[in-house]
């Protein structure tokens, strides 16, 4: 079997302490403890991440990354501005079902731990990748004249806000019927709320 | 045994003054007050004359051209072209094309001889540069485009004016732009040596017009980064420009001058609709988030502070 390159490993050592911070939290969470996940030398993970805030940070990197290119395809397609809404609510909440971990990450380790990531992800550079396909979304929406012009922070903060507190809630097994079932009438609710009059 | 040089052979045989005729269209007259604030204006006119000129002293008066249409070695047309607009008598359709086809050079000086500027606003359908209408090239000099050099500005610097006239006094190849701007002179930005751009790089915006402090792009309209022009290169009365004053640019070197709401950034959901030139959107943003996301405390303030 061929042996992974030194970023296949560094990719699988985060997909491994993804599962553990999104699950046991940033302080539970040591590099003893991802190391043994892994089946490695504690030694062995400090030379793929020098310190345990440099691993968060390459996660939120990384998880930014992913959401973002999933954007990015949909903002390159051929839907209209409430399609468009409707695929990123539908992907935001597979990914939330599929990969959990990802979307609990960035809401209770990255979101609820600000203090850890202060000195290296300041503002939105982290999460660039994704902030900037949300901002390519809303501009092309309100250029083409299906949504209302307004503060693009007040527009993100409806989408996003909604979708990550129904992700949470679902975490915490609060909703009745299973997150997918609300997809049609979320993505009515945000298309309600931003298009233009 | 070949001539000496080509140096040589390009330089005139005879060192007699370029000889120059300036007509007006439908103008202002900006561009003759442009030009006579060229602070070499004088050793400029040492090696021209002028057969006609408005305003400066002249060999013969505009009704005298008329008479004998006379040979030139440059026509400088100001202001905007239309065909029935009449000068002594005549017809910009007939005289215009009768000083162009007895000249070796023209210049298209200012915006709306160049591309129909302000005046065009007036009257669009019969409004238009000598060579170009806007974007397209459908004056009525476009059957001469090569003799056609553009110096479009609202109003053209005096210097990019005295730039071209030693360009062909030495005998000289013009290198120029798709709308025959010179490149020496608008292969560069408005944005090329503004003082503000390292407040433009990290995103600190100026609330007011007037003040030394903060970037004019993304709230008070500043076309400066999608502009061709050396303003900032070749400064205005050899001290300022209006980005260094603090007003935007204006964008008055392109083919879209006058756009509307000059002093305000139209914007779609807070980012810009028009990007600088050539940067794709996504990089631009995610370039502008960036630099949002910290603070720098030496572009927050004042850069002279009478209160401190």
């Amino acid at each position: 079997m061929a042996r992974l390159t030194k970023e296949e490993r560094k990719v699988s050592i985060m997909t491994k302490a993804l599962e553990l911070f999104s699950k046991e939290g940033f302080y539970q969470t040591t590099m003893p403890s991802i190391a043994e996940k892994i089946g490695m030398s504690v030694g062995n993970l400090y030379n793929y991440f020098t310190s345990k805030e440099m691993l968060a940070k390459d996660l939120i990197l990384y998880i930014a990354n992913i959401l973002g290119e999933e954007i990015r395809k949909i903002n390159e397609s051929p839907l209209n501005t409430k399609e468009k809404i409707e695929a990123i609510v539908h992907m935001y909440f597979k990914i939330a079902q599929e990969r959990p971990e990802t979307i609990e990450y960035f809401l209770r380790v990255y979101l609820s731990n600000r203090e850890v990531f202060q000195n290296c992800c300041e503002g939105m550079i982290c999460v660039s990748a994704f902030v900037t396909e949300l901002m390519i979304f809303f501009e092309e929406g309100v250029r083409s004249g299906e949504l209302k012009d307004q503060e693009f922070f007040s527009a993100f903060g409806l989408f996003m806000g909604y979708l990550g507190g129904m992700v949470f809630i679902n975490g915490e097994k609060i909703l009745p019927k299973p997150l997918e079932s609300y997809e049609s009438s979320i993505s009515d609710n945000i298309y309600n709320a931003l298009k233009s009059n | 045994m070949n001539p000496p040089s080509a140096i040589t052979s390009t330089m005139p045989s005879n060192p007699t003054k370029l000889k120059i005729i300036w007509l007006q269209g439908i103008t202002c007259n900006g561009n003759t007050h442009s030009f006579l604030n060229d602070p070499l204006l004088g050793t400029l006119l040492d090696e021209v004359e002028f057969i006609h000129h408005p305003i400066l002293p002249a060999q013969k008066t505009l009704k005298e051209v008329v008479k004998k249409i006379p040979k030139s070695d440059i026509l400088i047309f100001e202001g905007a072209y239309s065909a029935s607009f009449e000068r002594a008598g005549v017809p910009m359709e007939t005289l215009l094309l009768a000083l162009a086809s007895k000249t070796k050079h023209i210049i298209a000086m200012g915006s709306c001889a160049s591309f129909g500027g302000i005046f065009k606003e007036g009257a669009p359908e019969h409004i238009s540069g000598i060579l170009f209408d806007k974007e397209q090239e459908s004056g009525p000099l476009r059957s001469m485009r090569e003799k056609v050099i553009t110096l479009s500005g609202c109003p053209a610097h005096p210097k990019w004016l005295s730039f071209v006239i030693d360009m062909i006094v030495s005998g000289k190849t013009i290198a120029v732009d798709e709308y025959r701007r010179p490149k020496a002179l608008y292969s560069y930005l408005v944005h090329n040596g503004c003082l503000r751009n390292e407040y433009f790089e990290w995103k600190v915006d100026s609330d007011h017009f007037g003040t030394k402090e903060g970037c004019l792009f993304y709230a008070q309209g500043c076309q400066g980064p999608m502009t061709h022009g050396s303003c900032n290169k070749i400064l205005w009365n050899e001290v300022s420009s209006k980005t260094r004053a603090g007003t935007p640019c204006v964008g008055c070197t392109e083919p879209t001058f006058p756009k509307s709401n000059l002093f305000s950034t139209k914007t779609y959901m807070s980012i810009p609709s028009e990007m600088p030139l050539g940067i794709p959107k996504r990089s631009y943003l995610a370039l502008a988030g960036a630099a949002k996301s910290f603070h720098i405390k030496r572009l927050e303030e004042r850069l002279i502070d009478d209160n401190a």
